[in-house]
């Protein structure tokens, strides 16, 4: 226990806590669209997130030809290439998360079959995947390349706006502003919600579930792979086993702030990204995963539906 | 084509069964027996000695994984088959029986026989830590809940000293023999028959709780929960049984387990293995006994058969759980059809 540090260091953990918890809130979303129509675990997200980080990769090393030892770029060279890095990411994740809905759920789905086995075909796609890439490079971890010079911007407290700290606050804040938008204005984003609430309704109404379904998962992959591209732009490394640990931690987040909820993905994922850095600096941060589950059972145990509830208001098992 | 796919071998077979009287069941089922008593010596045989796996040796194999795993699936089928909770930290009971044994004879010279009956009674109490709070929850709620408890017993065991550490516990005695039955590195099969007992002891347990009022709860409970609530059906209770039962099934598990490999560390009882169980569970068919054991012989199997695939191992299970979730979603061998439930609205 080390409590002098939050004292000393609050601020720079405070910045570091938010940058992490915003990417893991846009992973989160890849978990909680899913969920809200399907009332699935969407378990193949965090390898999509995995595929993200190297579409980054590739497009940072093999198109751009950086390597991490490259000359800092910046000017509109820097928000070119970036801009690049992060609409591939993007794009790679939406198409590889309409990849495992396509085989992972739709065949299952138009059976009828119960959710385990959804759960279960999820899981093959998701262990395939991996290996997949584990294959392709070898299974050894790859440092992604340092695009900009990562110099300060100013500073409050101690604590250090990096470029590459606000861009990761600024981005996932952008997304779910529009995203939000979105779902709550235009057409398609209501049948996202009418989906949610009663799917057998929504097809009395006219609406294509599987359009719908499909959207989810564009949605869904699109942040997931914004958040991979900010993974790598901040951390700068990554392994084709990364998706494990962010798939938890994710939907670890979905669930704190209410599963099924764009409002619950976003504070779940900052409470998330705070929580597990000032367990690290107090308890040390081999304890950092049990602190978080506890903090989730003792969250659930007073409020079961997350912090925010859930979309519906439905408790279906 | 799809009228074979879909072929309910089950049905099949408990149409059989109840056209039987029962001196035949007598004889069918201590066949049964007899054949599982002889797996150890199948592959001497010429015909059979394809079974013979390229790595470890096919008697080894025999008991981890495929022994154990048709134990903790039966296990862990009463918690997702019988009631219908997605547990995905089952692991955690395997490892704690495991520790309890492994603390209880390297620090107090304990037996195996003598922590079988602690490691069951610690899985037990940890069921219930777990459950009271966590079976109040709902659905995926409840997953994401065992899944965290199945870490946090890792990263305890991975981070305390009385486990030992990422390094684990070595030299764990194996269990002391009786009658001249000997258990040790040379007699592989002796641990078998130990298995094999208690899958037979855990199927016994499972089909006369079925029968009874606490099979029927969790029926109750499977098909709906608030319904079988308004029909007086103590939910939270049974819920907890069924957890608890199950958490002593795979705590004897690890007990034998750790007897057996005399060294555990923590990376053996890590996430992947709960959900592999589980896959056995789904892959076999939820809630069917045979259709569990069937799973988890299989998916124990088929990774250590393949292993001159090397590189590629893990990537054709995954493709081999795609499919055949893709053709028959119900596992190999689906639970009566008169159980199922009928969703409405399914998806």
């Amino acid at each position: 226990m080390n409590f002098s540090v939050v004292a000393t260091e609050f601020p720079s953990l405070l910045l570091q806590g938010l940058a992490l918890g915003l990417i893991y809130a846009l992973v989160s979303l890849g978990y909680t669209m899913v969920y809200g129509v399907l009332r699935l675990i969407n378990f193949a997200n965090s390898e999509v997130f995995m595929i993200g980080t190297f579409a980054t990769l590739y497009v940072q090393v093999n198109i751009l030809g950086f390597t991490n030892t490259s000359e800092p770029i910046r000017g509109f060279r820097l928000v070119y290439s970036l801009a690049l890095c992060l609409v591939v990411s993007m794009l790679v994740s939406a198409l590889v998360a309409v990849l495992v809905e396509l085989v992972a759920y739709r065949r299952l789905r138009a059976k009828g079959a119960n959710r385990l086995a959804s759960l279960i075909s999820a899981i093959g796609v998701s262990i395939v995947l991996m290996e997949w890439v584990g294959l392709l490079t070898g299974s050894r971890p790859r440092s992604g390349a340092r695009l900009m010079e990562k110099s300060s911007l100013f500073e409050i407290g101690g604590a250090n706006f990096r470029v590459d700290t606000v861009l990761a606050i600024v981005l996932p804040v952008i997304i779910f502003l529009v995203l939000n938008r979105f779902v709550t204005k235009t057409r398609l984003g209501k049948s996202i919600r009418a989906v949610s609430m009663s799917e057998e309704n929504s097809k009395l109404m006219g609406i294509n579930i599987n359009r719908v379904i499909t959207l989810t998962f564009i949605i869904g992959g699109l942040t997931t792979g914004a958040a991979a591209f900010l993974f790598m732009t901040v951390y700068e490394n990554t392994t084709f086993t990364i998706g494990f640990n962010m798939g938890i931690a994710a939907f670890t987040a979905a669930v704190l702030g209410g599963i099924g909820n764009l409002r619950g993905a976003f504070y779940g994922g900052i409470a998330l990204g705070l929580l597990e850095q000032f367990a690290s600096a107090i308890i040390g941060s081999e304890w950092k995963a049990v602190t978080v589950f506890v903090v989730l059972v003792l969250v659930l145990l007073f409020k079961p539906n997350g912090l925010f509830g859930e979309a519906v208001q439905q408790t279906r098992t | 084509m799809s009228k074979f796919l879909n072929f309910n071998l089950r049905d099949f077979g408990a149409g059989i069964w109840s056209g039987w009287n029962r001196p035949t069941r007598v004889i069918f089922v201590l066949l049964c027996i007899a054949v599982s008593g002889l797996l150890p010596f199948a592959a001497e045989f010429g015909p059979t000695s394809f079974l013979n796996t390229p790595v470890a040796s096919y008697i080894d194999v025999l008991v981890y994984p495929i022994g154990m795993f048709v134990l903790m699936a039966l296990g862990l089928n009463i918690v997702v088959g019988k009631s219908g909770l997605l547990d995905l930290g089952y692991i955690a009971f395997f490892a704690i029986g495991a520790y309890t044994h492994a603390v209880l004879s390297t620090l107090y010279g304990w037996n195996a026989w003598e922590s079988l009956p602690v490691g069951m009674f610690f899985a037990m109490i940890s069921g219930v830590v777990l459950g009271l709070p966590a079976l109040r929850l709902r659905g995926d709620y409840l997953a994401i809940i065992t899944l965290g408890f199945g870490e946090i017993v890792r990263i305890v065991a991975l981070n305390i000293e009385i486990t030992g550490g990422p390094n684990g516990i070595p030299g764990i005695p194996n269990p002391p023999g009786f009658f001249g039955v000997e258990f040790n590195l040379e007699y592989s099969r002796n641990f078998y028959y130990i298995v094999l007992v208690l899958i037979l002891l855990t199927i016994w347990m499972i089909r006369r709780f079925t029968v009874r009022r606490p099979g029927r709860a969790w029926e109750a409970i499977r098909q709906d929960e608030d319904v079988a609530e308004l029909m007086g059906v103590n939910t939270l209770v049974y819920k907890l049984w069924s957890f608890v039962i199950g958490a002593a099934v795979g705590g004897a598990a690890g007990v034998i387990f750790a007897s057996k490999v005399m060294v555990i560390s923590p990376d053996m009882f890590k996430f992947e293995v709960s959900i592999l169980i589980l896959a056995c569970v789904v892959f076999g068919g939820i809630g069917n006994i045979w259709g569990v054991i069937l799973g988890a012989g299989l998916l124990a199997y088929i990774p250590e058969r393949i292993r001159f695939l090397t590189e590629t191992r893990q990537l054709v299970f995954g493709l081999v759980l795609i499919i055949m979730m893709n053709i028959r979603p119900d596992g190999l061998l689906p639970r009566k059809k008169r159980e199922k439930i009928t969703q409405k609205g399914s998806k």
